[in-house]
């Protein structure tokens, strides 16, 4: 059962194109991460699965609802965290969230018993009665998405939940997103962060723009699938004496077939291998029988920066790469 | 867990939630009047610093068209100004609830939506009520006072109060048009539209065309008719829009909530263009 379809989704603001035909399918009880660097679409396609906008083309169901055509009943079912958090600054945590509360209609008791286990579950319970003004921007996050949860939504949409926040607030919210999952929600995150998208979903969805045009799904996998997909593991070698490497690099070239990177500073050679653990064997003894000395040697898988290369033909643009 | 109740909702149904949430809204907006005070204070400060400079400073070489004291005659005005004014607020509320995620907030929750705007003005207009007495008081302190009994202070009051809930139309309008920025700079625009009116001067001491202009500005009729029932001096008979004042004083706000109300309603759904 998928408690999330998008078909075709197409959206242009004026002569921007913002998607171009999004296709995506998320599995109940599980985490989707759109990856993406910025201006790919990501919260364009967000904000019409969650009834913020309108698409011009293509459909969408979340938690067996037309998002066009029953708003309402989507409504009901699911929690958005936005880029832009909902906190409101002068009330304290607790009021927040026993605000939002009235405002799910939940009745003034069951808003102030939730707002109270809200604040529980999410760390908060010290900082309860401070307003949220005083609150780190990781707290805040948390306030936001603990006021997401207020109805256990079906489905949750977090767009970009860490972006700008230190390590130790991008924990918080990892494991505070971990455990709703845990409870059955499914959850649909963007994100710019490879590692974000690696740490927490179980699948992962690429959503890239070429010039000109809008963002599209350009594969869709597990994180390992994904990494299986664009070409395998790297051969890793760093070798003792510089004057060795063309030796290496020839060696190299020749038993994995594919073309060597080489790092003379570093007097580290790449490559990548189809067979991993003959390939290493093989160059290892090869090396061995012409004496070079081989100070580390390491099979890696690629990572997503790579995967996104290869998929897009583009580098992740710096300013879309991971600052932290 | 959640039981959702799949029911279709009544008009009624409707109605008693667009009244509940716009219930939980504006105590919203009056706890943060009453945690952030400055921001009231400053509001009212502007009118008040105005009483003093005209009142107290440019009084004295005043002159009230038909006579009396420009301290009676600047009231009115003030009160209309300071109403007129408040756009200002509901424009910025408004526009940072857009620009932080408060309004997707809203607008992603299975909530009344027509309570997010009824919520704005009720509490909106509970400020504005609290900053006309405060006001009041002010014009009294400087010799201003009514004349024609409580019932013309009344009516006058109510005037007042609505052409401020006209105006918060205009500014929720305003407040989804425009960028947080941007909203403040409106100020620039909106300031000698307030000015050029019969707040200060009567238009009869202005340039003809400007006078006219000024004539005919909603805001002048507000003014005067306050003028009138407060039984204050300055409302000199000839022009139809003076005779006529009260009448207008009505029609100018509830032309502009016909009109902004929609408006407002369009935008807020073309929110999600």
């Amino acid at each position: 059962m998928h408690a999330l379809v998008a078909d075709g989704l197409r959206k242009t603001f004026g002569k921007t194109e913002a998607l171009a035909g999004f296709d995506l399918r998320v599995k109940e009880g599980t985490v989707c991460g759109l990856l993406g660097p910025n201006g790919s679409g990501k919260t364009t396609a967000i904000r019409i699965m969650a009834t913020l906008l309108r698409a011009d083309g293509g459909s969408a169901r979340v938690a067996g609802f037309d998002v066009a055509r029953r708003p309402g009943e989507v409504r009901r079912r699911i929690g958005l965290t936005g880029q832009s958090t909902a906190v409101d600054e002068i009330l304290t945590g607790r009021e927040n969230l026993e605000m939002w509360g009235l405002l799910y209609h939940i009745g003034k008791k069951r808003a102030r018993r939730r707002a109270g286990e809200l604040l529980d579950q999410f760390g908060l319970t010290d900082a309860a009665d401070r307003r949220a003004k005083h609150y780190s921007g990781g707290m805040r996050r948390r306030l936001d998405l603990a006021t997401s949860l207020i109805l256990a939504p079906r489905v949750l949409f977090l767009d970009e939940p860490t972006t700008g926040m230190d390590p130790r607030n991008r924990n918080e919210v990892w494991s505070a997103v971990r455990s709703l999952v845990d409870e059955g929600t499914t959850v649909l995150l963007t994100t710019q962060y490879l590692d974000e998208a690696d740490q927490l979903a179980d699948r992962i969805a690429v959503l890239a723009a070429l010039p000109g045009a809008g963002g599209r799904i350009v594969a869709e996998d597990t994180p390992d699938g994904l990494k299986a997909m664009i070409g395998g593991d790297q051969i890793d070698l760093v070798v003792r004496d510089a004057g060795a490497i063309d030796a290496a690099a020839k060696t190299l070239a020749r038993v994995t077939g594919s073309e060597v990177d080489i790092e003379p500073d570093e007097r580290r050679l790449r490559a990548p291998a189809r067979d991993r653990i003959g390939v290493l064997t093989t160059v290892l003894r090869d090396l061995e029988e012409q004496n070079v000395e081989v100070e580390d040697v390491a099979l890696r898988r690629p990572t997503l920066d790579e995967a996104f290369l290869r998929l897009t033909g583009q580098h992740i643009p710096d300013d879309a790469k991971e600052t932290r | 867990m959640t039981v959702i109740d799949d029911t279709r909702p009544t008009l009624g149904y409707h109605l008693v939630w667009a009244f509940k949430d716009g219930w939980t809204i504006t105590t919203r907006g009056l706890v943060h009047w009453i945690r952030n005070p400055a921001v009231a204070i400053g509001g009212l400060l502007y009118p008040i610093v105005m009483v003093a400079l005209f009142g107290l400073v440019l009084g004295s070489a005043m002159t009230v068209e038909g006579g009396g004291d420009y301290a009676e005659f600047l009231m009115p005005g003030m009160f209309a100004q300071a109403m007129a004014n408040g756009v200002m607020g509901t424009m910025a509320v408004t526009s940072s609830d857009a620009s932080e995620g408060v309004t997707d907030r809203f607008r992603t929750m299975p909530m009344s939506q027509a309570g997010v705007v009824l919520g704005r003005s009720f509490s909106d207009i509970i400020n504005a009520a609290l900053e006309l007495i405060i006001l009041l008081g002010c014009g009294m302190a400087i010799g201003w006072s009514w004349h024609n009994g409580l019932d013309g202070a009344l009516a006058a009051a109510g005037l007042l109060l609505l052409l401020r809930f006209a105006m918060i139309w205009v500014g929720i309008y305003l407040g989804l048009l425009l960028k947080p920025e941007a909203a403040g700079a409106a100020w620039m625009v909106l300031f000698p539209l307030t000015m050029v009116a019969n707040t200060f001067v009567s238009p009869a001491q202005m340039p003809t065309w400007l006078g006219y202009v000024a004539e005919w500005n909603p805001l002048s009729a507000t003014v005067t008719a306050c003028r009138e029932l407060f039984g204050n001096p300055g409302v000199v008979d000839g022009s139809w829009a003076t005779d006529n004042a009260i009448v207008l004083a009505i029609a100018w706000p509830l032309v502009a909530f016909v009109v902004f109300l929609p408006l407002c309603m369009r935008k807020y759904r073309r929110l999600s263009r």
